[in-house]
């Protein structure tokens, strides 16, 4: 349901059935595993069986004996990385670091780590072969957990680190804490003698993964010509362009990737793995070669996100929130680069506190590299700010939605690295979760609790460009760069026809491959609905004032008398002089040719995201199961521009958030080996282990947009971790401060088992 | 490598083709079929991306070799419906946006199909019971299960 | 400070694949006999071979070397593994490759052996029970094996075949370790066979997951209960658990004292309290030794419950 009246849009605001429906439903839709191609041959990749060790060694002889293997690739086989910082993607990335990630080096620094790969006619022929590769390893002692990695005695990932120091000396000594950063602001230690009461905690949360149901895949054909085709599964064709740019230390003119359908990425889909490796065994081999991982890769080897240490102190004075003081430490997994700065960025977001010390920690530990999930580092971070505002609303006989109401962040207010809001509506996610029919209900019976949690992204602009062509019959064909995981192709469609004034059905819209549109970023930082719509409002403004010009020659009147509206182009003077889209479209070839709107932004303007939800759990006291009985989300999603989708991207959210809150865990033993790489123990919640999710959507228009639009995809993941914990507490009179809430944890904290 | 000769009913087309024992239903279907709509994401029976009617039974094509549908009949995804006449199901799930990313999609309308085929009336509990073999990341289920109900709603006239 | 020690340790050669890496499906025969004496024969070539029934369990196994054979012998094709029904005698015969679903809808088997359907319903999705069998849920031999608990409060017994004959054991002898069986290479299981249930009792299986389908069993429990005629007190009980041993286990004391006692709270919690005390799981990434060990003695009161609604039921 929709809290609040929007403009009256014709388009936006409505259902449509999506461009890409039909294909999606009946299986014809080409995702990258789908890719077919003559004369393509498959790669496998051996990967190591330690998580920290040195490579002495590689003999690949046995493996290129095998019948039909036709291609074997090492880290010899690659360019020279050079240890350089590049943009290339969410953030800076080492070239060194990237290219050792894909195929290591000198190190394997996680088990599941790349090392060689093998190219033959059948994938169980490569994988034979593969498993022939005979490699000489110095094991070394892992170190997996992020306090041990900090001791000064852990054992290192890599000798020449040294932590950097934001704005300051660090100690110069090898370490594996990448870095250091720190917020802070006002007087904390003031605000902590003055307050009613002070309370401090710890929090951990263990590493878990975006669980997308497509593994990784990559398909290369080094052409004749020297030119290197990719068809891969990707949040960003552009991205995989530059990041196999610098590892292959190639021109990005020679790389053409076609972004294939994409079966989830929720940020996971940002770096490269594969697609190196099959370019040079396609080098090799002189064949296309298609790599596809298995779903032990994908948890072994792709990047999940951070396990996490947080300590927080917190001081309330009356109904405020008055000091934060809180250290974060987040694992980087075998290289650096967690989103540790987010986490301590978005942690107190929701809110205005005046005082606040943060100090976050980016550490490497000898598991995956870890990359993007959906808010990235929000989750862990909010996971403990909202038990901390839960618990002193407890202690001090507050309502919690009461308290964040009372401390709610709005316009004007200052986030800890000095962002200043503009309008949001945080204040609003509380008001109508105070007001929805789930927290005006009482809940009843044994074993039961609610819990409350809010949450905060910031979302992303960044680069997008479109393209919009008029066809003779009317339609328009919109060229896009970003690639559509979740029904962009619509959300874009949309605004393009709201701005056109035609009907969605006459917007055509197509993913492009590199060659065919210029530059877009990621499909993340839930931006394409937001960025790539102002490209495409940009471009509609463009074929707007095309047609207008175009009418002006048909109806033989100055252009000036001429406005576009409802679709087509009429007369301030005369009423009947009207030409539709559809007439000046099909006469394009008589008044100047093709007509043709293109938009290119770095979009400002970014709408931040808010969330607030509601939980009731039900918590059996023998087992320590968990069942949600009810869940509702409300978020600020600025303007519904498919409210289906917007709903969707919540509910799926929040079924992430739950699992992370209830089982999911990264499992491993003392030597580094995951023993829950399968989605049988991996436990992601199923349709049997979730209730309807309700959603209450409040738009307060983002005012960078147009239309209003804000991101909506991430923020919904950040409150249900927190939200969960704090229904669980109602349910059982237990805190639990440790992820995953499992049954396991339950049992031992409330039947002090040991 | 030696392949042996299977015979078998796909989508109502009789179909031959050769295989090697250890290649599962999947893989035949996929790599030696271009039935590309059955997907993998597990390869070992937790997901249900790959779900496929042998002999009007659902089943996980990962878990049967292609050598063993010899003589049987195979329904997959391709044989649901088309874009011109679509399953319900599929009209249902294009209407309520119960999909995102799409790729568990197919086995979700296969699974869903094989209950409905079943019990033409489930309720919501037992449409999430019987569809907790897929796995879906994106959408929470809750589009998906109203789908799966709505779908149930739309096929009744048909069956009167 | 770099610790040397640690970062010049010993090289590890390695000759040939490493064996804690996957193993790649290496290539087999496949083979479809259509009677039981051309499946012995199969058994007796001198080949290594596996037995194929519903596959969902073997077909993961060999894609990842887990297990590995010459020949895989598929048993769908010979037809008494594939049937099951009721003897004159009241006993209920299972092929042992019939696949689950075919079972568990069978509407005389949910009347007169609900506690079987417990357990077959619940093994895998749906999709899993189109082919997954008895006979495969049990050679498999793990643990936590959602029918070997069933089986075994059911009191079932089970044919088993080879060239020179057939003998029978009871199901609980089947096991001899985590994903070991005792029977020889030239032998296979045909048949399940669960007797007829005496007057007045009721049986019931349940595990605990932490997810409500999909799971493999962190402890599970069967349970059997016979009343006397008044129904006001226990003549006889069968208790079994699941996943926390290296085998499935009988609790043979805490259905011993439940003999002669008045069915309730607290007779069942005292029997809880007894099985939990042949519990002797090991802790991973399904559960530690504490929970499962307390599991197992939550779970025996519920099945214990169940079983005397089904037994009162059957009065």
């Amino acid at each position: 349901m929709a809290a609040t009246e929007h403009p009256s849009y014709k388009v936006i605001g409505t259902r449509p059935v999506r461009p890409d429906g039909v294909e999606k439903v009946t299986g014809k839709a080409q995702y990258g595993a789908d890719v077919r191609l003559p004369g393509m041959i498959h790669g496998k990749i051996l990967r190591s069986p330690h998580a920290h060790a040195r490579v002495l060694s590689i003999d690949t002889s046995e493996a290129e004996k095998v019948p039909g293997v036709m291609a074997v690739v090492t880290r010899a086989d690659f360019p020279v990385a050079e240890d350089v910082v590049q943009d290339l993607g969410e953030g800076a990335v080492s070239v060194k670091e990237l290219s050792d990630n894909v195929l290591a080096s000198d190190k394997v620094l996680y088990r599941g780590h790349a090392v060689a790969a093998v190219a033959a006619t059948s994938p169980h022929i490569a994988e034979e072969a593969a498993g022939r590769i005979r490699v000489e390893y110095a094991v070394l002692p892992p170190v997996l957990a992020v306090r041990d990695a900090m001791r000064e005695d852990a054992p290192l990932l890599d000798e020449q680190r040294v932590t950097k120091e934001m704005g300051g000396q660090g100690s110069g000594r090898p370490s594996n804490v990448a870095s250091h950063l720190r917020f802070a602001g006002g007087d904390v230690e003031a605000a902590f003698a003055a307050a009613d009461e002070v309370v401090e905690r710890e929090f951990t949360t263990k590493m878990v993964h975006q669980g997308y149901i497509e593994p990784q895949n990559s398909t290369a054909s080094w052409n004749a010509d020297g030119t290197l085709t990719i068809w891969t599964s990707t949040q960003g064709a552009f991205v995989v362009r530059s990041q196999v740019a610098e590892v292959l230390r190639l021109p990005v003119s020679q790389i053409r990737v076609i972004p294939m359908e994409i079966g989830g990425g929720f940020g996971g889909k940002i770096p490269i793995y594969l697609d190196p490796v099959a370019a040079l065994l396609s080098k090799k081999s002189g064949r296309p070669v298609k790599i596809v991982m298995s779903r032990t890769d994908v948890f072994e080897a792709t990047g999940p996100t951070s396990g996490s240490y947080i300590r927080m102190k917190m001081a309330r004075k009356d109904d405020r929130i008055t000091a934060v003081q809180a250290t974060l430490a987040y694992e980087a997994g075998a290289y650096p680069g967690s989103a540790v700065g987010a986490g301590a960025m978005t942690m107190l977001s929701p809110y205005n506190i005046e005082n606040f010390v943060i100090d976050a920690y980016d550490v490497c530990v000898n598991k995956p590299k870890t990359s993007a999930y959906r808010a990235p580092g929000a989750p862990a971070a909010a996971f403990a700010t909202e038990q901390m505002i839960d618990e002193l609303a407890k202690n001090a006989k507050l309502d919690p939605l009461e308290l964040r109401l009372k401390n709610s962040a709005h316009e004007g207010t200052r986030m800890v690295n000095g962002a200043v809001f503009p309008r949001i509506g945080a204040e609003e996610t509380v008001r109508a979760a105070l007001t929805s029919p789930h927290y005006r209900s009482p809940i009843e019976g044994p074993n039961r609790g609610r819990g409350v949690a809010s949450g905060f992204w910031f979302n992303a602009g960044l680069q997008s460009s479109v393209v919009a062509s008029a066809n003779s019959d009317g339609t328009v064909n919109l060229i896009e760069g970003s690639t559509d995981i979740g029904g962009t192709r619509a959300s874009l469609a949309m605004q393009l026809a709201e701005t056109l004034g035609l009907p969605f059905e006459a917007v055509r819209p197509t993913v492009a491959d590199t060659d065919s549109i210029s530059y877009n970023d990621v499909t993340g930082g839930s931006r394409v609905t937001f960025a790539s719509g102002l490209a495409v409002y940009e471009a509609g403004q463009e074929l707007r004032k095309e047609m207008v010009r175009r009418a002006a020659k048909l109806l033989g009147v100055d252009e000036a008398e001429l406005v576009y509206e409802d679709g087509g182009v009429q007369s301030t003077r005369d009423a009947t002089k009207r030409l539709r889209f559809s007439e000046i479209a099909a006469k394009a070839g008589q008044t100047g040719g093709p007509i043709a709107g293109k938009g290119a932004v770095q979009a400002r303007g970014v709408g931040a995201a808010f969330g607030t939800h509601v939980v009731d759990v039900e918590v059996d006291p023998e087992t320590g199961k968990v069942q949600i009985l009810r869940y509702t989300a409300v978020q600020d999603v600025g303007t519904a521009v498919h409210p289906s989708y917007v709903e969707g991207q919540i509910q799926g959210g929040v079924a992430q958030g739950v699992g992370w809150a209830l089982n999911e865990e990264y499992y491993y033993d003392e030597s580094g080996r995951l023993l829950n790489a399968s989605y049988l123990d991996y436990r992601m919640p199923t349709a049997l282990d979730l209730p309807l999710i309700e959603t209450v959507l409040v738009e307060v228009p983002n005012p960078g947009h147009p239309y209003g639009v804000r991101g909506v995809g991430e923020v919904p993941i950040v409150p249900p971790l927190a939200a969960v914990a704090n229904a669980i507490a109602e349910a059982t009179g237990h805190r639990f401060r440790d992820l995953p809430i499992s049954p396991r944890r339950i049992m031992e904290e409330t039947q002090g088992l040991a | 490598m030696a392949r042996t000769y299977v015979q078998a009913t796909i989508n109502g087309v009789a179909t031959d083709f050769l295989c090697e024992p250890r290649q599962s239903l999947l893989e035949v279907l996929r790599d030696e079929l271009g039935l590309t709509g059955t997907k993998e994401g597990c390869n070992n029976g937790n997901c249900g991306a790959c779900s496929v009617l042998l002999n009007g039974r659902l089943v996980n094509a990962c878990c049967v070799l292609g050598v063993e549908i010899d003589g049987a009949e195979v329904t997959t995804i391709e044989g649901i419906g088309n874009p011109d006449r679509l399953h319900p199901l599929q009209q249902a799930f294009l209407e309520e946006a119960a999909l995102q990313c799409g790729v568990c999609t197919p086995g979700f309308i296969v699974s869903a199909k094989a209950l409905l085929d079943k019990e033409p009336h489930p309720d919501e509990q037992r449409v999430r019971y019987w569809l907790a073999g897929n796995l879906c990341r994106c959408t929470g289920y809750d589009k998906i299960v109203r789908a799966v109900l709505k779908a149930a709603d739309d096929m009744e006239p048909a069956r009167q | 400070m770099i610790d040397r020690a640690r970062v010049t340790a010993q090289p590890v050669a390695l000759l040939g694949p490493n064996p804690t890496l996957r193993m790649p499906v290496e290539a087999f025969d496949y083979v479809a006999p259509r009677s039981l004496a051309e499946a012995y024969a199969h058994l007796g070539n001198g080949r290594t071979s596996l037995l194929l029934a519903g596959g969902t369990d073997v077909i993961v196994q060999l894609r990842e070397g887990r297990k590995r054979c010459d020949q895989l012998i598929d048993l769908k094709h010979i037809p008494e593994l594939m049937r099951f029904g009721f003897a004159p005698d009241g006993t209920l015969e299972v092929g042992a490759a019939a696949p689950l679903a075919a079972l568990y809808e069978d509407a005389e088997v949910l009347r007169r052996v609900p506690a079987l359907v417990d357990a077959a319903s619940i093994i895998g999705g749906t999709a899993i029970q189109s082919r997954a069998s008895l006979g495969g849920n049990l050679c498999n031999a793990s643990p936590a094996a959602d029918s070997s608990a069933a089986l075994m409060v059911l009191g079932a017994r089970l044919l088993i075949g080879s060239a020179s004959g057939t003998r029978e054991l009871p199901v609980e002898e089947l096991f001899a370790g985590p994903g070991v069986n005792t029977l020889q290479p030239s032998e296979l299981l045909v048949q399940v066979r669960i007797p007829p249930q005496p007057p007045r009792s009721g049986a019931f299986y349940l595990r605990f997951i932490p997810r409500n389908e999909m799971d493999i069993a962190v402890a599970s429990a069967g349970a059997r209960l016979e009343l006397n005629a008044t129904g006001d007190r226990i003549e006889g009980a069968r208790i079994a658990l699941g996943a926390v041993g290296p085998t499935p286990l009988m609790a043979k004391a805490a259905a011993e004292a439940l003999a002669g006692e008045v069915p309730g709270e607290e007779a069942f919690a005292r029997a809880g309290e007894l099985a939990a005390g042949v519990a002797s799981p090991i802790t991973d990434m399904r559960g530690s030794v504490a929970q499962r060990k307390r599991l197992a003695s939550v779970l025996t009161v519920r099945a214990l419950r169940g079983a005397l609604q089904r037994a009162r039921e059957a009065r």
